[in-house]
């Protein structure tokens, strides 16, 4: 993804001067290409991403669109405060990105593990919040992001769903994609994530129920009526997060059921619950370990079907 | 700017303004104020390149309040100047206004930032400096700081980035009145030997009487100094300056002067300089 993103910020930077890329001495190899024909629009803030934001919204204040890029929590959690206070507040045009979402960099330990991000961001006022599903929607996020006024977060991660956009398909922050129909089940994820949602959609299929397959890119402000659809027209609603549990995309499903009062047939989060990961590993390794990846999302909504209906599942599960 | 400003009468009503806002809405930091009011009132009365009845003027001088617990200074310089109705400050600290504590720009023209949390005003003030920089733009950027917030890691970062980039259009002014919320600053985190510190980060330093007009009309007048470098300006201040009983007093950060320390707070300020 993070190629994606940086090759369609090149394109807009070329054509809009105002652009400019503020990185936290991070994005080796991956940066160089805009460092060299931006060199103007390129600023490395070094290890210190609490002035890399405020700079970035001084930045901003002046005109100028400004990208932060770190890994992980860095760019985030870390300015935490700067984000808030100075580039959401002042609706500055600070567009933080951050690279390793989830498990992404799941082997070099909880430093690295930006398991929380979506519930922390998506609090903040004055503010879009998004993570894309696969490279196409990353592209057209990044120019989104570029374009909508004020303060964006962009969660990107190493791994990306296949291309999931039909020809001529526009993209919306805000507006959720039905990236697959059915009706038997409504699966909702966000970020790259989606690769294991429609592997057990498409599993699914092979055992006859088909499922709605939602890429809730944009967090914040949220497709609502896009999940009450869903809770009325399919027969229950699973979200899929590489995040915790507490307050992320299951959170917001779950509030916008409530606030437009459409229970859903069945409800169950997919997301992390075991507070730090302690073991490391890699990405897909990890999302096996606490049960993320598509067997085991496909499995949840066999269980889910199965508990609602007291009939016993079609075709077998392995777990 | 048409006739020159007098700015030792400035100050004078900044602190008088000072005493009724922080007394009236019951808020904290007279002394924050009352360090700083000398500074302010030069800039406000004549450094600043600013425009009262056009205040995004591009052109203008930016200034940054990174000490936002002294907003009460700003708003007053501001008033005086007549970005928005004296009567205003009335409001200052109390329900439903939107002057706030800490100095906040929405919906006050003239505020260039908002700050409150200690330590965010340089970054943000060296990321408008790159920008003048970067757009050939000839105005100049003022960032005025506490003593207590160079505790905060966040304001030596910036004055790495500014230092490393020769931000010389950039000046850090610090309202050094060794006084920080709970102690003296040399029992606090010890900031000495100060002004060699911002020399080793790379900056042109100045000291200065922070409470002389004339000294700090000349200096600010020329800020930032040439060479390539960001600029500190060191302005040595006693908390609370202008009220015997409040100056260098660690009590005066949070108390609010009412009845009769209102009254002789009052009296002082009328009938001092």
């Amino acid at each position: 993804m993070r190629n994606a993103f940086v090759r369609s910020l090149m394109r807009l930077a070329a054509i809009d001067p105002r652009i400019v890329l503020v990185t936290g001495d991070l994005g080796f190899g991956v940066l160089t290409p805009f460092k060299e024909r931006f060199p103007r629009q390129y600023v490395n803030a070094g290890v210190a991403e609490q002035n890399m934001t405020g700079l970035a919204t001084g930045l901003a204040r002046e005109g100028k669109i400004v990208f932060t890029y770190s890994i992980a929590n860095f760019p985030t959690l870390r300015c935490l405060e700067q984000i808030r206070n100075d580039a959401c507040y002042h609706r500055a045009d600070v567009k933080v990105v951050a690279i390793g979402g989830g498990f992404s960099y799941g082997a070099l330990g909880i430093s690295h593990h930006a398991t929380e991000d979506l519930s922390i961001m998506r609090a903040l006022p004055e503010i879009t919040c998004v993570a894309p599903g696969d490279l196409w929607e990353t592209e057209e996020a990044t120019a989104a992001i570029a374009r909508a006024p004020g303060t964006c977060y962009l969660r990107l991660d190493k791994s990306a769903a296949p291309p999931t956009h039909a020809e001529g398909e526009r993209f919306a922050l805000g507006r959720a994609r039905i990236v697959r129909e059915g009706d038997a089940a409504t699966i909702v994820a966000s970020g790259g994530i989606l690769a294991e949602v429609l592997a057990a959609a498409e599993a699914l299929a092979g055992d006859g129920l088909y499922c709605r397959v939602i890429s809730m890119h944009t967090l914040k402000p949220f497709d609502a009526a896009a999940i009450a659809a869903a809770a009325r027209e399919t027969g229950g609603i699973i979200t899929v997060e590489e995040n915790t549990v507490d307050g992320g995309l299951g959170g917001a499903v779950a509030e916008a059921c409530l606030d437009a009062g459409v229970a859903p047939g069945f409800f169950r989060r997919i997301g992390l619950r075991t507070g730090f990961s302690c073991v490391v590993g890699s990405q897909p390794y990890l999302r096996e370990r606490y049960g993320l990846d598509a067997p085991a999302i496909r499995a949840a909504l066999l269980a889910a079907l199965r508990g609602l209906t007291g009939v016993k599942k079609p075709g077998g599960i392995s777990r | 700017m048409t006739a020159a400003i007098d700015t030792r009468a400035l100050a004078k009503r900044i602190r008088i303004h000072t005493l009724r806002m922080t007394s009236g809405g019951g808020s904290s930091h007279i002394g924050s104020v009352f360090s700083m009011a000398d500074i302010v009132a030069v800039l406000y009365g004549g450094v600043l390149r600013v425009r009262p009845d056009d205040p995004a003027w591009p052109g203008r001088d930016r200034f940054v309040l990174s000490k936002g617990h002294a907003g009460a200074g700003v708003y007053a310089a501001l008033a005086e100047r007549s970005f928005f109705p004296i009567e205003k400050l009335d409001t200052h600290h109390r329900d439903g206004s939107d002057l706030s504590g800490h100095v906040s720009h929405l919906g006050i023209p003239g505020v260039e930032l908002s700050t409150g949390s200690l330590g965010h005003g340089l970054s943000i003030a060296a990321g408008m400096a790159l920008a003048a920089r970067l757009d050939g733009a000839a105005h100049r950027v003022f960032a005025l700081l506490s003593d207590g917030e160079c505790d905060e890691g966040s304001t030596w970062e910036a004055a790495l980035f500014a230092a490393h980039h020769g931000l010389d259009n950039l000046a850090a002014i610090v309202d050094y009145n060794k006084i920080q919320s709970l102690d003296w600053v040399e029992k606090t985190i010890r900031l000495e030997p100060f002004a060699d510190k911002w020399r080793a980060f790379g900056f042109a330093v100045a000291e200065v009487d922070g409470h002389d007009h004339a000294a700090l009309a000349e200096l600010l007048g020329r800020a930032p100094l040439p060479g390539g470098k960001p600029t500190c300006v060191i302005a040595h201040t006693v908390k609370g300056k202008g009220v015997s009983f409040m100056e260098n007093a660690v009590l005066w950060h949070y108390r609010t002067a009412r009845g009769e320390e209102f009254a002789a707070a009052l009296r002082e300020l009328e009938e001092g300089p």
